[in-house]
């Protein structure tokens, strides 16, 4: 039941990715080129969703707890350390090399291009170095 | 050069925000792409990997559904340069899963929950996107 509700919850978000533009490189890059052929219109992809978002959790956060879940899991730290500048500064540049973030990426695997089977499996691959750079030690846990 | 769509750009980024709602609604997880990516690899350290595996499934169909659905072909321009998308893959990988989120977890669903560590991680991979890319077109002239 789950594995049914994600598959039509990605293919929503994804058809969101498609129908937004935000799905195509060149409309990501053209977007973080302000100085060149500038395409605003990914500020409205955010602003569409952060308004949405914004709006539809309240709603949701009124119940004690998710329809199929025990609980909310919510990030609760506050904490402005050193991972939370150095990460998004190493994805901003990846992002802006490639035009793609995960999504996007995930989205493009069906469509065949050979920069996307350069990108995907690099990419597995940093998000497994960076969950080994960052497990805690079992002993710990 | 891209056409300006600001009403099919906020058309797309409401579904991509109702998505976000839904799957909080439902089991109460954020919808950040890079942290579902991430623990579809080992070690699984709770029982929701067939929820992940669905929704990244969803990702995947989503431009062919949509080209079912609408009657025209969905356009992604990749670049060709494969070293480059394979670095591009690499530090996006990384970076994303070291700062626990990307432009969905932090940029999308944290924003729109106020969180402060969300803000500074979406206007610090803004800023370095930004640099990059003039990096590349304007300095390098790529």
């Amino acid at each position: 039941m789950s594995f049914m509700v994600n598959l039509a919850l990605g293919l929503l978000f994804g058809i969101g990715l498609v129908v937004s533009g935000m799905s195509d490189p060149a409309k990501v890059l053209n977007f973080l080129d302000l100085f060149g052929t500038w395409d605003p219109s990914l500020a409205f992809v955010m602003g569409g969703a952060v308004i949405t978002a914004f709006a539809g959790y309240r709603i949701v956060f009124r119940r004690p707890k998710p329809l199929a879940g025990a609980s909310f899991h919510v990030p609760n730290s506050s904490a402005i350390d050193r991972r939370i500048i150095v990460g998004p500064a190493i994805f901003g540049i990846g992002w802006g090399l490639g035009g793609f973030c995960p999504g996007p990426a995930l989205t493009a695997i069906a469509l065949g291009a050979a920069g996307t089977y350069a990108f995907l499996p690099m990419m597995f691959l940093g998000m497994w170095l960076a969950r080994m750079a960052t497990a805690r030690p079992v002993a710990a846990a | 050069m891209t056409d300006f769509t600001p009403i099919a750009s906020t058309i797309g980024g409401v579904l991509i925000g109702l998505s976000a709602v839904l799957l909080m609604a439902w089991e109460g997880r954020i919808a950040g792409i890079s942290g579902i990516a991430a623990r579809l690899l080992p070690p699984y350290l709770d029982g929701a990997l067939l929820s992940r595996l669905g929704f990244v499934l969803g990702l995947v169909a989503a431009p062919l559904a949509y080209a079912a659905i609408s009657g025209t072909d969905v356009v992604q321009t990749v670049s060709s340069n494969l070293p480059l998308m394979a670095l591009a893959g690499l530090l996006v990988g990384f970076g994303s899963v070291y700062g626990n989120g990307c432009t969905s977890g932090h940029g999308v669903c944290g924003l729109s929950r106020l969180s402060l560590r969300s803000l500074v991680a979406t206007l610090t991979f803004m800023a370095t996107a930004f640099a990059t890319v003039f990096a590349v077109r304007h300095v390098l002239g790529a």
